[in-house]
């Protein structure tokens, strides 16, 4: 008589994991705007029915809970049912005996607080506020509004000139982009209901790689009216786009000695190849962008003597200096802030580390970038210092995963503590205190000490990449309205006390990613162009695929592939490998055209001007 | 051309068409719902649905496009089953109690249901009930709605009005008033589209006949009929008469074997408005005024209600004459009764329109001396007039063609083509130019403004026309949309007019909101056919020669914009 036995799982057990992965990946994929009490039944069913039934306050109450919402949605409820259902919610959270019960009431109680005036215009009015507008998920979240199903189906069809002409209309970054964009508009693509999201970002790139030198559109007739626009960054270099396409002759003022701002003096060359900006500058230059370089703003020229000389005056300056640790020693040699460190790469200033040790304190995308130029600056040890864990730093998996696999250290859990600098003021390491995580916060794990005594780190060059600050000074000495480090505007990016000077980007929005910055200068660019008293419309002609109309059978995410670690970290070149052609034509067409199925058909499936 | 395989058959098609449109080109007609072509393709109902030879999921033939070596199946199994399975949700959805609906018969569900020999539903009935004010002229019943959104795309694209919105997500999706507004606050124009556009019996306009019925019935009342011009080119359709046997004369018979005691033509009234708003035309014309924005018609309620809602500020160009139904009901109260020796109270005035607006209309209140009420007290639409007479019991075939009472019998060609876009103007031109010169114009001199098909040129007619040295310039607009965009231009100073027609309903009152319903095809240019060829076959061509408005005159007005004229005949627009 065997005493165990080993259990192998049955067919319907290994149907259920199967779609417990499918509603994972839907609610991955769930669409913007749906009406969150009716998602709230409909959690509260699923958890429902995972109740093991031995407790009364989950078996019982969970289901009550359910009638309650369902009341409310068919306008049978009152003012008083949302007092019995917090209260039942709250026995429920107090009195279960597992997390299957106290969990499911937990989220129906923060629904109930948190979007209360849902559950009352239900109560008070019968009807629901919400309303799905916002049909194409890739497209609704990509700040600038790309036209996403469209270039995907015209790189499909190998239409590259096409693509490029099309990113154009919202975006006049597509080379940039298809390297380094921050991709959020894969984050709820319908294909993750499938099998996963198309890579979005990879088709891009795509497109840029083939398409060739594509022309920019011709500029509507000269309105004879003037723009200055501060900063020739990404945001920048967008509005004086769009800008001189509606007929304003624009001049952009850019302090450094060349253009893009800090696509080229920020992120280093092996991640965005300084010739492929070029081919992004250049067709914005082509449209007959002015530049002026080597001026700075509130030195070499004021912002009223730029208001008298231009009818409208836009700031994109960007978000250039750097956060200091506030440690003593920070003025030390060797302690160098990330934006310094990295743009004197951009200027080609590359200084050799060889035999050097390099600690890098934070972690985001700039501190891998700082990591990974060190490393092809030669140094023998580089290490990122990091408060938290892995898990919880902002830079994206992949540049974590790239610096790691480029041989970087990564001293987690190591809050900064002191500099030390030895008799010539030149730093020798950096004391970290050892943490331990604790409770999560705002949806964040926070640290405390462990209590452990301090760790040396011993480093020749500290860097220091915990966020950048905007110039603000000369901004609000001409009178322009700063916050908190920000430039403060409107919505529509402009002044109230200000006519005619408008603002966007990072020194408006803080820093953050560089089709945020595109997004800010559609916005300010439009907004200029009414000021100025006009109306173009910013359109492309590119006539676009007709859905395919094959059925959509799962297939695997083609991913973009990178060159060996051991090779790529020799020099500074390009590390990311695009698709042939073949595989682009293959992910094109894992593309479910959500502008020709569903809603938007109907409503919201593409913007063809704006 | 494209080469494809529909049910067997090779055929070759044009690039770009749809699988449906293909279909049908070659005698396959593939069963549709919410599809409205050019406004409404956005694939909701699946009824149309076919089989793409090589693919698992079935295709919408509506919207998806042919493509070369395609093999469609439009009545495989598969597609059958999957046809009849959504037909039937739909149906589990829809009030189904088709014996009181006013659709019935005419309902594009009822018929795709029973052609596909549906018998019984296998689902539960969920029927959506909302509550809605049932006074107000447009009436929409949520039980019967099917959601294919007709209505939304309609307002918006056509009308551009967006009176409907999605309302609600996930399966509690609904349409409803857009801006979670009630109907009667919002900027409804009440032209009606959304009714003739709507394949079920969800949105229709207020029943009054019960109300006419009951004045019929009242001894005391004496009631009095009035026919719009574009009524006669459109009632016809649903009782089975050809345009050549639907005289308007049978119209007046018809109402009065309904019991109306006297039934007259609008377009008598139509004439009248000719008189004061041409009179009105020439002065504002001559005095200057027009220099800046142009003189706008009035006799058209959706446009009235569209200008106050959405240009405001351009109210005070309208002209302040009344429309012809109010006229005819303010002289049929004033005029006519004293004729009968009756008072105004006695007077029930009843007007058969093609149009919603109307009943909207008709709140306007008459002054005579004192308050007289209202110049009408019923209004009922084309749709309305056909279901009177089949209630009646009233068969087409015994009408005779009778002529209109007296003393307000006569009616032109020029009051005749009121009913189409273009009409009004030509009427107003061709009187304009009389009172100018003091002769005739060649009748047929001002066709120009004539549409030249359904929605062509969007809906736009320009002409300027040469009278010794003066230059009038001209526009005639149809559809909301159309005058949206026209007006833009008008207040950027793209184009300059002297005097503009509008009307709310795309091709005029022949496509208006009252008329019998056609689901998917738009009558209003062929309707627009048979009013010219009433005009020109017309005893009289110009409003002024009209002998019964000449007494009118005579009699008791003086001259046109007299003062009598102005107390009985215009109107301030005040909201």
């Amino acid at each position: 008589m065997s005493r165990l036995e080993l259990k192998t799982p049955n067919r319907a057990r290994i149907v259920m994991e199967e779609l417990y992965k499918d509603l994972e990946r839907r609610i991955e994929s769930s669409p913007p705007g749906l009406c969150p009490v009716d998602m709230s039944r409909a959690f509260l069913e699923l958890c429902h029915a995972q109740t093991c039934g031995k407790c009364v306050p989950c078996r019982i109450g969970l289901g009550q809970l359910n009638h309650f919402i369902k009341d409310v949605l068919d306008g049978k409820a009152t003012m008083e049912t949302l007092d019995v259902m917090e209260e039942t919610a709250l026995s429920i959270m107090e009195s279960a005996d597992c997390a299957i019960g106290y969990e499911a009431a937990n989220m129906v109680y923060k629904g109930l607080i948190g979007y209360r005036d849902d559950y009352i215009e239900h109560i008070r009015h019968g009807r629901c506020t919400c309303t799905y507008n916002q049909p194409v998920p890739c497209v609704a979240l990509c700040p600038a509004h790309v036209d996403i199903p469209g270039y995907v189906a015209l790189v499909g069809e190998g239409r590259y000139a096409d693509a490029v002409r099309l990113i154009r209309k919202d975006n006049p970054f597509p080379t940039t982009c298809g390297f380094i964009c921050e991709h959020p508009c894969e984050l709820r693509c319908r294909r993750n209901m499938v099998d996963k999201a198309v890579n979005i970002r990879g088709l891009k790139r795509v497109a840029a790689d083939f398409a060739g030198v594509v022309e920019p559109p011709a500029c509507a007739p000269s309105t004879g009216k003037k723009v200055a626009v501060l900063g020739g960054g990404p945001g920048g270099l967008s509005a004086a786009y769009y800008l001189q396409l509606m007929g304003h002759q624009t001049t952009v003022y850019e302090m450094l000695p060349k253009l893009g701002g800090m696509l080229r003096y920020g992120i280093p060359n092996y991640r965005l190849p300084k010739e492929r900006l070029e081919d992004d500058v250049d067709a914005i230059l082509k449209t007959g962008v002015e530049v002026k370089y080597g001026l700075k703003i509130g030195q070499d020229i004021t912002i009223q003597e730029l208001r008298e000389q231009y009818d409208a005056v836009l700031i994109t300056i960007g978000a250039s200096t750097d956060k200091k640790l506030g440690l003593e020693g920070e003025n030390a040699e060797g302690v160098m802030s990330a934006v310094q460190f990295l743009r004197n790469i951009g200027k080609n200033i590359i200084t050799d580390l060889t035999g050097k040790e390099v600690a890098v304190i934070g972690g985001g995308n700039v501190s891998m970038d700082a990591v990974r130029t060190a490393k092809r600056m030669g140094a023998k040890k580089v290490s990122i210092v990091y408060r938290r864990r892995m898990a919880d730093m902002t830079a994206l998996p992949g540049e974590i995963n790239g610096a790691v696999a480029e041989g970087v250290e990564l001293q987690t859990l190591k809050a900064p503590a002191a500099i030390d600098v030895d008799e010539n003021n030149h730093v020798k390491g950096i004391y970290v205190t050892p943490q331990m995580v604790s409770a999560i916060r705002d949806g964040r794990a926070s640290v405390k000490p462990t209590g452990e005594p301090n760790v040396y780190i011993p480093c020749d060059v500290l860097v220091v990449a915990i966020g950048q600050n905007i110039e603000t000074a000369h901004f609000e000495a001409a009178g322009i309205p700063v916050s908190r480090g920000k430039i403060k505007t409107t919505s529509t990016g402009a002044f109230e006390e200000l006519p005619g000077v408008f603002a966007g980007g990072d020194c408006a929005s803080g820093p953050a990613s560089v089709i945020k910055a595109i997004a800010a200068a559609k916005v300010v660019a439009a907004n200029i162009d009414e000021y100025l008293g006009y109306h173009h419309e910013i359109s492309c002609d590119v006539e676009i695929p007709e859905a395919d109309l094959k059925d959509k059978s799962p297939c695997g995410r083609i991913d973009l592939t990178e060159r060996e670690a051991c090779e790529r970290v020799l020099d500074f070149e390009g590390v990311e490998n695009c698709m042939t052609e073949r595989e682009a034509k293959q992910e094109a067409g894992r593309c479910l055209r959500c502008d020709h199925f569903g809603y938007g058909i109907f409503k919201g499936g593409r913007e063809t001007l704006w | 051309m494209v080469n494809l395989t529909i049910d067997g058959k090779l055929i070759s098609a044009e690039d770009g068409v749809t699988i449906m449109e293909a279909a049908l080109q070659n005698g396959i007609p593939i069963p549709k719902l919410c599809y409205l072509k050019g406004i409404n393709e956005i694939a909701a109902c699946r009824v149309c649905v076919v089989e793409l030879e090589g693919k698992d999921k079935l295709i919408t033939s509506c919207n998806n496009v042919v493509e070369e070596g395609m093999v469609i199946y439009t009545n495989s199994p598969k597609v059958r089953r999957h046809r009849r399975t959504n037909v039937e949700l739909i149906l589990s959805q829809h009030n189904c109690e088709c014996v009181t609906c006013a659709r019935s018969g005419n309902c594009s569900l009822q018929k795709v249901a029973n052609d596909l020999n549906i018998i019984e539903i296998p689902y539960r009935m969920e029927i959506e009930k909302r509550p809605w004010n049932k006074e107000f002229p447009l009436i929409r019943d949520s039980s019967k709605c099917i959601k294919c959104m007709r209505c939304i795309q309609i307002c918006d694209k056509v009308q551009s009005l967006s009176i409907w919105d999605v309302e609600g997500t996930g399966s509690r999706t609904t349409v409803s008033v857009s801006g979670h507004k009630e109907i009667e606050e919002a900027d409804c124009s009440l032209c009606g589209q959304c009714i003739t556009h709507c394949p079920v019996g969800a949105l229709r306009e207020r029943d009054d006949t019960e109300k006419v019925w009951d004045a019929i019935n009242d001894k005391e009342r004496i009631v009095v009929a009035q026919v719009a011009p574009a009524v006669r080119t459109a009632w016809g359709e649903e009782l089975g008469l050809t345009p050549e046997e639907a005289r308007v004369g049978k119209i007046l018979d018809a109402l009065k074997r309904l019991g109306v005691d006297y039934a007259f033509d609008t377009t008598f009234s139509a004439d009248l408005t000719i008189m004061e708003e041409g009179s009105e035309f020439l002065k504002r014309f001559t005095s200057g005024e027009l220099k800046e924005r142009p003189m706008f018609t009035s006799c058209c309620p959706g446009w009235i209600r569209f200008i106050k809602s959405q240009f405001p500020h351009l109210v005070r160009y309208l002209s302040t004459a009344k429309s012809p139904q109010q006229m005819f009901g303010a002289v049929m109260k004033t005029y006519f009764a004293e004729k009968l020796g009756v008072s105004p109270e006695q007077i029930y005035t009843v007007s058969v329109m093609p149009c919603v607006a109307k009943k909207g209309e008709r709140e306007m209140e008459l002054f005579y001396g004192e308050y007289a009420g209202h110049d009408i007290d019923a209004v009922i639409t084309t749709r309305e007039l056909v279901r009177m007479i089949r209630a009646a019991h009233i068969k087409p075939d015994t009408l005779q063609d009778i002529e209109s009472d007296r003393p307000m019998q006569e009616g032109t060609g020029a009051g005749v083509i009121f009913g189409a876009t273009g009409g009004v103007m030509e009427a107003a031109l061709r009187s304009a130019y009389f009172l100018m010169k003091g002769e005739n114009p060649p009748a047929d001199a001002f066709k120009a403004v004539r549409s030249t098909g359904f929605g062509a040129n969007n809906g736009v007619q320009e002409a300027a026309f040469q009278v010794d040295d003066v230059t009038v310039r001209t526009a005639v607009v149809s559809g909301l949309g159309n005058t949206r965009a026209l007006l833009k231009k008008i207040e950027s100073g793209e184009v300059q007019y002297d005097f503009v027609e509008v009307m709310a309903c795309p091709g005029g009152c022949v496509g208006g909101g009252g008329q019998p319903i056609h689901d998917g095809e738009e009558w209003a240019f062929e309707r627009s056919k048979n009013l010219y060829y009433l005009d020109a076959n017309a005893q009289f061509r110009c409003s002024h020669d009209n002998p019964d408005i000449q007494a009118l005159y005579r009699e008791y007005f003086g001259e046109p914009t007299s003062h009598k004229a102005h107390m009985l005949l215009h109107t301030e627009h005040v909201k």
